[in-house]
């Protein structure tokens, strides 16, 4: 079977790709489309280090077809800055040393965007909850889940 | 939270200590850090490899031409194409990664293809025919120590092994001192207890990924994900017949490594495959691939005997340790059995460890290997003894630390050594006087850990406009770069955000010992003084020249050269903005450099206090509250240095609750996958509250120790005493998952009722 | 003369010795003495041993200097992670 035509907005970009029915979207981010923020760690949504959002919904990509990406807005880590400037919940994770080796950052990041979208006033515990999805191994989520309360506080004025 | 500083008469950091930015953190939070997976080259082929089915088999054959037939195809290799390179194989290393001529693990490698794209390489690989002839296999540590039992891998017995043992048992170790009959006479409470625990996985959630270059001519560059590219070049060079100075590794930023990736699995097959199609070779591991023939930990079965008085002290301590490390040997029991009782000032203790051969991939350390395993079990039982006599558990270990002048269970005396006050601080904190309520049990433990020094090499440049770079060599995977930034800007005066530190790929630097033994801001950071002092010396040189007068008379402060005192001269100091802007006209572009062997690390000690709620009607376990103490020596990123203690503690509490390689009668691995074999998540577990203490280590200029391996030695048994004494159970197997704690909680009540 | 502890289960190769007497004043004349005057711990010490010299823990330095009344004791070649 020939590969597929697909048009997709990528952070705010209108992109035009080819894939295999069978390529996931994030293979597609990160071998067509060069954006290789989105990482894989398991390749079985069981470790949300390639979460991205489809039309405002925060999905695992490694989950999603790339074809599926058709007509639809990804938004992804490379999308999070401002030009220079930093988002706020970028910003905090540096100030709180919330990151170590980095590789569950980008997609704990994405996630922690969503849930403020949606909840600009989290508990600890309503954090914890929604980045259960999101495994990191080096840092035990303390710092993390600092950074993100105190960019919750931070966005909300 | 500042650390606890135990010396008085501590010099005065400017920078040491403060808490900047990560030079790597924007790249990180941006999506740009490019990790193993994240390089591409022009004219690039995707490989994969094909792995056995089977636990423990003969290859028969192999037949590869349907695959090579197939287009985008490039390049089919077994390790038959290896004959053609050297006959040596550091340490079995290519074995493991690509079967001789027996599969010894479920997943071991059989083939390798190189092609067009992954979709393609995956297809060829069902093309390749391979003939099995399937032989008894063999997954647990006793079973494989009997007589009886399967023989993974023949010819590894060492020569002082003790006859009458399976030829599975490679080696034997013995530690200890004093009197031991005499010593359990003079107990009047002897608990003995066995133990057990399964094989974990670091679980970094970067998977092993490769880029490999090479041509004919002998050359090749090689991009990997590593906690040592030197290492992978000696190993790579020797597989490959190489001369080291030809290969060129270049380490990528790393998503963890925890030691797992010490080892090496994928980058000769990288390599080779590269050499064949004469193209460039990206090899990344599934994360199937990661659980099954990457480097889990080993699994044990412990046997441990301690003594106390009525009073709290402990008379004798035997220990006796069986692990296994996969089908082949390895150094991980002795270091099991040199750490036992290390916290402990003994008159009369003696550990006994085997290695044992299995079919399992080879083993890879896991922060502090051995350690974890060994120290579970001997604080268990010093915790069993406390509840059965009724004695507090934190002044039963103080009663009998280890301390200056004590001779450790290993062999040398101690000196100076942060163990008393760790437990002091602990006994202090107002987590060991909080009340606990139903069905809770408070538990602690106390850990050890060795630390390294070894090869390391660091250049340091100052720039035209006294701005300061730092060419180093061990890949970064906990936050190093700020320590060895804020060493080099400590060291010479200047401001942080005038340094900047790389890792540099190994052309440019001597060899550097792996990132490992909890090394790097020791080591590394003493090189980096040693450089910087050296660059020093010669602005100041430079500084003399321009004024004429003796070098001597120079001396550097806070950034600058000025006269040594009043006859040297009168002279306005010269920063090195001054003396780097006239480098050139001075004589050349100023550095200093320091490359050693380095020694004097000291030993590092930890103390873990956990609540934990145990659910009775499930078994399952909350915890509740955890605090980590640990000496860090002195602590350069105090960051950095919480984030090791948190993240080794939060490891060690995924061991103790949930986490374990499952193998099936069939001798292949149940579980390898994120669902199945599951890690702790930011749901499980409340915030980490971090202790630092600072007792100097006089072996480095600012009193540095190790962290990054301690903090997962104690959480075992911490854990598993809060559990027990919530349950009012003993438990001796790990993990305590929900249906073992459960089935045991059943079964008691059944008992009484 | 160097007092050198041995571990357990090299006593094999030192007569049971827990203690053993060479003369060193280095790492290295510490390890090639042992081997001269106790064969037995060739293969050991060939395979790689660390040495704790007054506390301090070495892994490969042949002119770490030893004292006469150092406390020497040797070790299993260290492994880490």
């Amino acid at each position: 079977m020939s590969q597929l035509h697909i048009k997709s907005n990528v952070n705010g970009d209108d992109v035009e790709f080819l894939c295999e029915p069978e390529e996931t979207l994030l293979e597609v981010l990160r071998d067509r489309l060069n954006l290789t923020g989105s990482k894989e760690g398991c390749g079985t949504g069981d470790c949300g280090a390639c979460s991205v959002t489809m039309n405002g919904k925060l999905v695992c990509s490694c989950l999603v077809l790339g074809v599926e990406a058709d007509n639809s807005k990804i938004n992804t880590i490379e999308g999070m800055a401002d030009g220079d400037k930093l988002h706020p919940l970028q910003q905090k994770f540096l100030d709180h040393a919330a990151l170590q080796c980095g590789i569950c950052t980008p997609g704990i990041l994405v996630a922690a965007k969503a849930l403020l979208e949606k909840n600009p006033s989290p508990s600890e515990t309503e954090v914890r909850y929604w980045l259960a999805g999101n495994l990191c191994r080096c840092t035990g989520y303390d710092k993390i889940i600092r950074a993100v309360m105190d960019a919750a506080e931070e966005m909300r004025g | 939270m500042s650390p606890l500083n135990n010396n008085s008469q501590a010099r005065q950091f400017k920078v040491i200590g403060t808490r900047p930015p990560r030079p790597d953190g924007i790249e990180k939070v941006t999506g740009k850090a490019q990790y193993g997976a994240d390089l591409n080259v022009a004219n690039m082929l995707f490989a994969k490899i094909l792995r056995s089915p089977h636990a423990h088999a003969k290859v028969l054959s192999i037949d590869t031409s349907a695959a090579e037939r197939l287009d985008g195809v490039k390049a089919v290799i077994t390790s038959k194409d290896f004959d053609r390179f050297s006959s040596g194989q550091p340490n079995n290393i290519l074995e493991n990664s690509i079967a001789h001529q027996k599969v010894l693990y479920d997943g071991h490698g059989v083939a390798a293809v190189a092609a067009t794209s992954d979709l393609i390489a995956k297809s060829a690989l069902k093309l390749i025919k391979v003939k099995y002839e399937t032989l008894p296999h063999v997954t647990d540590v006793d079973k494989a120590m009997e007589k009886s039992a399967p023989i993974v891998n023949k010819g590894y017995v060492l020569e002082n092994v003790p006859k009458g043992h399976s030829e599975n048992v490679t080696s034997y170790f013995e530690f200890g001192h004093g009197d031991l009959e005499a010593g359990f006479s003079k107990a009047e409470k002897i608990v003995t207890r066995s133990f057990k625990t399964e094989a974990t996985h670091q679980g970094y959630i970067e998977p092993n990924a490769c880029l490999a270059s090479m041509t004919p001519d002998g050359k090749a560059d090689l991009w990997c994900c590593t906690q040592g590219h030197y290492n992978v070049r000696a190993v790579c060079a020797e597989i490959m017949g190489m001369e080291t100075s030809q290969l060129k590794v270049t380490a990528s930023e790393i998503g963890g490594g925890f030691g797992g990736k010490t080892l090496i699995y994928i980058e000769p097959i990288a390599l080779a495959l590269s050499l064949k199609s004469g193209q460039p070779v990206k090899l990344v591991m599934t994360r199937d691939e990661v659980f099954k023939a990457t480097g889990p930990t080993v699994s044990s079965s412990m046997d441990v005997k301690i003594g106390m008085t009525k009073d709290g002290k402990i008379t004798a301590g035997e220990a006796k340790l069986r692990y296994q490390g996969g089908a082949f040997p390895n150094g991980t029991v002795e270091m099991g059995a040199q750490s036992a009782f290390a916290s402990y000032d003994l008159k009369a203790v003696k550990t006994q460890g085997w290695n044992i051969l299995t079919n399992r991939p080879m083993q890879a350390a896991y922060r502090a290997p051995g350690a974890p395993q060994a120290i579970y079990a001997v604080e268990s039982v010093v915790d069993e003894l406390c509840e059965v006599l009724n004695l507090d558990p934190l002044e039963t270990r103080l009663k009998n630390a280890a301390k200056k002048g004590t001779l450790s269970s290993y062999g040398p005396t101690f000196d100076d050594i942060g163990l008393i006050a760790t437990l002091e601080a602990a006994k202090n904190h107002p987590h060991y006087s909080a009340p606990i309520s139903k069905n809770q049990g408070r538990g602690l433990s106390c850990g050890f850990w060795f630390n390294f020094g070894g090869d390391t090499c660091v250049t340091l440049n100052v720039n035209f406009d006294g701005t300061i770079g730092v060419t180093e060599g061990n890949p970064d995977i906990g936050g190093s770069r700020a320590s060895i930034s804020q060493m080099a800007a400590e060291e010479i005066g200047i401001a942080y955000e005038k340094v900047r530190t790389i890792i540099a790929d190994t052309n440019s630097l001597g060899h550097n010992e792996i990132t490992d033994g909890s090394r790097v801001t020791f080591a590394v950071g003493l090189a980096t003084i040693k450089a910087a002092r050296a660059a020093i010396k010669e602005m100041c040189k430079r500084a003399a020249m321009i004024w004429n007068i003796d070098e001597e008379a120079v001396r550097w402060e806070n950034g600058s050269a000025i006269p040594a005192g009043p006859n040297a001269g009168k002279f306005d100091p010269l920063t090195i903005e001054e003396i780097a802007g006239m480098s050139s006209q001075t004589g050349g572009p100023i550095a200093g450099h320091h490359e050693v062997n380095a020694e004097g690390a000291g030993v590092s000690f930890g103390v873990h206090l956990v609540d934990v709620e145990v659910d009775k009607e499930t078994g399952s376990s909350k915890i509740i509250r955890y605090t980590v103490f640990q000496d860090a020596g002195k602590a350069i990123h105090p960051s950095y240095v919480e984030g090791q203690m948190q993240g080794g503690a939060v490891q060690g509490i995924g061991w103790a609750l949930n986490e374990e390689y499952i193998y099936g009668d069939d001798g292949k691995l149940q579980n390898p996958g994120f669902l199945d074999y599951r890690i702790p998540v930011a749901s499980d577990l409340p915030m980490i509250d971090p202790v630092i203490l600072e007792i100097p280590n006089p072996g480095h200029p600012y009193g540095v120790r190790g962290v990054g391996e301690t903090s997962i030695v104690p959480p075992l048994a911490a854990i598993s005493n809060a559990i027990s004494r919530a349950t009012s159970i003993r438990f001796s197997d790990l993990p305590m998952s929900p249906p073992k704690v459960l089935k045991a909680i059943k079964d008691k009540q059944r008992g009484n009722g | 003369m160097v007092k050198v502890r041995i571990w357990g289960s090299l006593r094999s190769a030192t007569n049971n010795k827990e203690f053993v007497y060479v003369e060193a004043e280095n790492f290295k004349q510490l390890l090639d003495n042992l081997s001269k005057k106790y064969p037995n711990l060739k293969p050991q010490i060939s395979r790689g041993v660390s040495v704790s010299i007054d506390g301090l823990i070495y892994k490969n330095s042949w002119f770490a200097p030893i004292k006469p009344n150092s406390e020497v004791v040797l070790m299993p070649y260290m492994v880490g992670g």
